[in-house]
């Protein structure tokens, strides 16, 4: 590969380093990336930190406001809750890469199925992709897990993926639609090369960040209906959550005891992991799209 | 036209295929006897009741019979209205039940909905290519959007509500009244419905604000724009016609988000005990009421289709071009 003549091969090596230059210069990009990496690591490393306490654990008295010792304060029961928001985090941030990465695959292999094949397996895709669009999700995860006995986190994100592609299939088929009548896929056609290779070599990296983009989005949404599904009460069954926190505040009534400690600190972090997801998506348009570049 | 609304309907007859083959599934394929699990969570230890249960439970599933009859029949009651019989209620039908709740759901759901989407509209148009504006509509735009619809509820609901104790934060009218005609009621009601309508429309407000400050950007450096722009027409009139044309991928995306602020209507209404579904199917979850909780479904499920189905009719008014049957039909 480096033998290569020199005319065709550096130019993604020069994309990459352009948009290297315009992402450390993009504020949202930044900012937005910052924040899931700090909260990422926290999720990650703070259970580490904190020894082996089950989070469930009944540890000082209760209902105490935040203090040095117990960061962010105790539950009616006595646990603390800076050990369950650590250990919610990290389940947060696995329900999101698991139920976005099923859905960003099941998306694509739908999408890019579809866009490139054309005629009758598109009209079929296209058909279920529709069926499956207008079916509100919430509504069926609802069903599925309150006859699952034992919930796990795994099976949670399995369903938010298995549930939450259609929208991303359409917007890759429609991208791959427009890139399948271009030259240069016209030439590894005529070349001899099999569909899925055209497809993993030519088409999917000419859309690479608009497929890294999705994955965001997607990723944002299995946070935001995990949370929900949690504070419904169809959380995991063992463990802790953003949502499950949530749902025991509002349960044993931190709202009229005035336990804030109890409830601020989980929807902020849900807020903060999605918005700043969204806000890095832009970002990360505005570097790829130099259309929208202002500075 | 005819193409544009045969194909449609398609889909939501598909839809709501489907959406019936999902429900008569889950509990007939999911790993476990769902029988067994009804049982030994109903905690009744003598073995007569037990086997009498088992009875029922397996008559009322109709377990004993092949796959395909029992699909059939599946259909049939549904056809019929009949959605079995409330266990947290029992021996009310599901359909009384939900049908008792539905009207609080749409009363705090339609307004919601239809007043965060025009005014999403206005802040985001009315943002669009104005610097100081945009700097504050659009990352507060992005908090919204990103909040739990449960986390705003609950933070409304603690400061509005128990801190400065101007709302209620529980149910839907005062427990000493009775539902009534008088203004006395409709005047608590109303008091019980400002927050969870505000949690509901300051969340969605956010998105579509996004959307449209998005969408009108695109239109402006459109070629007409450019061109009305070069022919010296105002400001104001270009704007003008950039919302018309923004506001048609609005309109889909309001089809879109539907089961987005459907869910986010059940969790606000858990979190103020709403009477509405979300409440309800709390309470089915918690009083393992399977009859209630797949009626529910059935009826969401309805419920968004006929939405659909409004929304496409709105389409067709709005853009002219799916009248003429050419493109721009939403796919």
């Amino acid at each position: 590969m480096t033998a290569a003549p020199t005319e065709t091969r550096p130019e993604p090596r020069v994309v990459r380093r352009e948009a290297l230059h315009f992402a450390v210069r993009n504020g949202k990009l930044v900012t937005g990336f910052a924040v899931v990496l700090v909260l990422l690591l926290t999720g990650l490393l703070g259970p580490l930190l904190l020894g082996s306490a089950p989070p469930n654990e009944y540890v000082a008295a209760p209902m105490l406001p935040p203090s040095a010792e117990h960061w962010f304060g105790t539950t009616t029961f006595g646990q603390d809750v800076f050990t369950q928001f650590v250990h919610g985090l990290r389940t947060t941030f696995a329900v999101g890469a698991l139920g976005g990465g099923i859905a960003a695959l099941i998306a694509m292999v739908v999408g890019f199925t579809a866009g490139y094949r054309g005629g009758l397996p598109d009209e079929a895709l296209t058909m279920l992709t529709n069926v499956i669009l207008v079916i509100p999700t919430l509504a069926v995860l609802l069903v599925v897990n309150a006859y699952l006995g034992v919930r796990g986190v795994a099976v949670q994100g399995l369903f938010i993926g298995l549930t939450s592609w259609p929208w991303a299939a359409r917007a890759i088929r429609a991208q791959t639609f427009s890139l399948r009548t271009r030259d240069f896929v016209d030439l590894a056609r005529l070349s001899g090369l099999g569909t899925g290779r055209i497809i993993a070599r030519e088409i999917a990296p000419n859309m690479s960040s608009y497929l890294f983009m999705t994955f965001i989005l997607l990723f944002g949404g299995s946070v935001l209906i995990a949370s929900s599904l949690d504070f419904i009460g169809l959380g995991p069954t063992e463990g802790v959550s953003l949502g499950l926190m949530l749902q025991n505040a509002t349960q044993w009534s931190a709202l009229q005891l005035g336990l804030w400690w109890w409830f601020v600190p989980p929807g902020a972090a849900i807020t903060a992991v999605v918005g700043a997801l969204y806000v890095a998506n832009v970002g990360l348009d505005e570097v790829f799209n130099p259309k929208l570049r202002t500075t | 036209m005819r193409r544009y609304f045969g194909r449609k309907l398609l889909v939501y007859a598909l839809t709501f295929v489907v959406a019936v083959t999902v429900n008569w599934m889950i509990p007939r394929f999911m790993p476990g006897d769902p029988v067994a699990g009804m049982l030994a969570r109903a905690g009744v230890s003598q073995p007569a009741a037990v086997e009498a249960m088992r009875v029922y439970y397996t008559n009322l599933f109709g377990l004993d019979r092949p796959l395909w009859q029992q699909y059939a029949s599946f259909w049939g009651t549904l056809l019929r209205g009949d959605f079995g019989i409330s266990i947290w209620l029992f021996p009310t039908p599901v359909s009384t039940v939900i049908l008792r709740a539905v009207p609080y759901t749409l009363g705090l759901m339609v307004p919601a909905v239809l007043l965060s989407w025009v005014a999403g509209n206005r802040l985001g148009a009315f943002a669009a290519r104005r610097r100081l504006l945009d700097n504050t509509v659009l990352p507060l735009g992005y908090v919204l959007t990103a909040t739990p619809y449960m986390w705003l509820a609950v933070i409304l609901a603690w400061g509005l509500g128990v801190v400065a104790g101007w709302f209620p934060v529980a149910g839907g009218y005062s427990f000493s009244l009775q539902p009534s005609f008088t203004a006395g009621f409709l005047l608590d009601l109303l008091h019980h419905w400002v927050l969870p309508f505000l949690s509901l429309f300051l969340v969605a407000l956010g998105g579509w604000a996004i959307g449209m400050r998005n969408m009108i950007i695109y239109e402006l450096e459109s070629d007409y724009a450019s061109y009305l722009a070069a022919l010296g027409a105002p400001a104001r009139l270009i704007r003008r016609y950039a919302f018309r044309n923004a506001v048609l991928p609005q309109i889909t995306g309001l089809a879109l988000q539907l089961g987005v602020l459907v869910a986010g209507a059940l969790v606000t209404e858990i979190v103020f005990s709403y009477p509405g579904l979300g409440s309800l199917i709390l309470k089915a979850i918690q009083n393992q009421d399977f009859f209630l909780l797949q009626g529910t479904f059935m009826f969401i499920v309805i419920g968004v289709l006929v939405a659909n189905f409004v929304i496409d009719l709105v389409y067709v008014v709005v853009d002219p071009r799916t009248r003429a049957g050419m493109a721009g039909a939403r796919g």
